[in-house]
């Protein structure tokens, strides 16, 4: 269970969220809409401990973290798993480095060959080849792998909760298909906490079980589909209504 | 008014960021899992990677040094002298600052480019949601690689300048060797490498600590990785030059042994 309660966060004179209040339920997915800019990653920031707001709290699992030190974050960290939107692989190691580095450093007990079989079947179940894709630099692949590749690293040892930073953006419908069942298949099969920043609203309906969109930081609709098509919120009638009116 | 202030704001501000940087790298330091592989990588990074650039300057240093000192020597006929003054200024001044400001050109300015581009790539916050300190991971392998090697290419540095006076003094002006040697061997004193030693330990440690720090607090995308780099070498250079004066200071009563000497019963 994540609980946020009451947080804001400024950045010089701009305040980006305005208290934020937020109950997560464990095992269930969370979609986080909204236009560019409005605090969404932020606001996911918080959650994982990356950034402390200036008031609030943010509990996991009963424990405070906004006023964690960095030894007491660390621990907590490894129940998350984070894919970032632009993959923030490291570009000084290949591939098969990065989705094998959080195995490396928390999992001692998996070495060679074990090790090796862990971390291609997490390139398999992102449809990529490790074979091809794993030598490479994160540099010489494309957009679309580099976010696979970003996906597999986030789920390598099967966090508890993972947040998702836009993790369908730029990649074929296929694969975005595959994104979606894979998250709906961890909180089926695992019981994984899904917490998703997404533009893709089809996929935002398809794998949601809350849905909260953001507005110059702050909640303005909670709810599902019906929620957000029927909210008379104005940003976010325009914002459903150019999704309506490019996919009819 | 208000902009009148912001200038020495901005420098306590840094100053204060600065200090608790140090303070959690130092921090992190003993804290298992000890970075093996990262610390080897920065070794050689930083002592190979700036050998040949310290080779090169540390000669080029010591001609020149030879050179004139020879033209000032040469009217009192202390000529044969300027073996000795030549290590003595490179062991405990020339050869530490010349080197620290070689390294913080080269690895320094590496050092703030790699990590601010990890920071603006979200690379380092990627480090910390896969529960690894960046601290640990990333700066204290720097530090520690750096702190060692300065020493090191420090005494290169001053090797390779000896050996370029010494061409200066024994193949152009034709000081017999043996008085060359002979009136080094007399003067120096191995308090001398130590005092450089110890400053190149000093100026690796300020070098790594201000080119990560830059690195840490880069932002804006690729300017601001840029304008990181350019203030690590900045700040790394003023700080060398302001460091082996109050190094000089406190390095010389200690390793000399005034103070020691002083405090002894009389």
């Amino acid at each position: 269970m994540i609980r946020i309660v009451g947080v804001r966060k400024r950045f010089g004179d701009r305040e980006v969220l305005k208290g934020i209040d937020l109950d997560i339920p464990r095992g269930s997915n969370l979609v986080i809409l909204g236009g560019s800019g409005m605090g969404k990653s932020v606001l996911m920031k918080h959650i994982i401990g990356l950034l402390q707001p200036d008031e609030g709290q943010i509990i996991v699992d009963g424990e405070d973290i906004s006023r964690m030190s960095p030894l007491q974050l660390k621990r907590v960290r490894g129940k998350f798993g984070m894919v970032f939107q632009n993959g923030a692989l490291f570009d000084s190691m290949s591939n098969w480095d990065n989705v094998a580095f959080p195995l490396r450093e928390h999992r001692r007990d998996l070495k060679g060959a074990a090790l090796d079989e862990r971390v291609r079947h997490l390139f398999q179940l992102f449809s990529l080849d490790p074979d091809v894709v794993g030598p490479r630099a994160p540099s010489e692949i494309s957009g679309g792998q580099r976010k696979r590749v970003a996906l597999a690293r986030a789920v390598a040892l099967d966090p508890a909760i993972v947040l998702y930073d836009e993790p369908t953006t730029g990649l074929d419908p296929i694969t975005t298909d595959q994104v979606d069942e894979m998250i709906l298949d961890a909180k089926r099969k695992l019981g994984v906490t899904s917490i998703v920043i997404s533009h893709d609203i089809a996929s935002a309906f398809k794998i949601a079980d809350h849905i909260i969109f953001i507005y110059d930081g702050q909640i303005v609709v909670r709810g599902l589909k019906h929620e957000m098509l029927t909210s008379t919120h104005p940003f976010v009638q325009r914002f459903f209504a150019t999704w309506t009116a490019k996919n009819v | 008014m208000a902009a009148v202030g912001q200038g020495p704001l901005a420098f306590v501000q840094g100053a204060g960021e600065l200090a608790v940087f140090v303070g959690r790298t130092f921090a992190w330091m003993p804290r298992r899992p000890f970075r093996w592989a990262q610390l080897f990588r920065h070794l050689r990074d930083i002592g190979f990677g700036s050998l040949f650039i310290v080779v090169l300057t540390g000669f080029f240093t010591g001609l020149v040094f030879g050179f004139q000192t020879l033209q000032g020597f040469r009217r009192f006929g202390a000529e044969a002298l300027v073996g000795p003054a030549t290590l003595l200024t490179l062991s405990r001044e020339l050869g530490p600052v010349l080197t620290g400001l070689m390294v913080a050109g080269r690895s320094g300015s590496g050092m703030a480019t790699e990590l601010g581009t990890m920071r603006v790539t979200e690379q380092i916050d990627a480090l910390s949601t896969l529960a690894v300190e960046p601290m640990q991971y990333l700066v204290v392998p720097r530090v520690l690689a750096a702190t060692l090697m300065m020493p090191l290419l420090t005494a290169i540095f001053t090797g390779f300048g000896f050996y370029g006076c010494y061409l200066i003094g024994v193949g152009r002006e034709g000081i017999d060797p043996g008085v060359f040697f002979f009136e080094t061997w007399q003067a120096a004193d191995p308090d001398d490498f130590y005092e450089g030693w110890i400053k190149g330990a000093f100026f690796g440690a300020q070098i790594s600590l201000i080119s990560s720090w830059q690195g840490f607090r880069a932002s804006g995308g690729a300017r601001g990785v840029g304008e990181a780099a350019t203030r690590a070498v900045v700040l790394s250079s003023v700080s060398i030059l302001v460091g082996t004066y109050l190094l000089a200071e406190l390095l010389d009563p200690l390793i000399h042994g005034y103070i020691w000497f002083d405090a002894l019963p009389k």
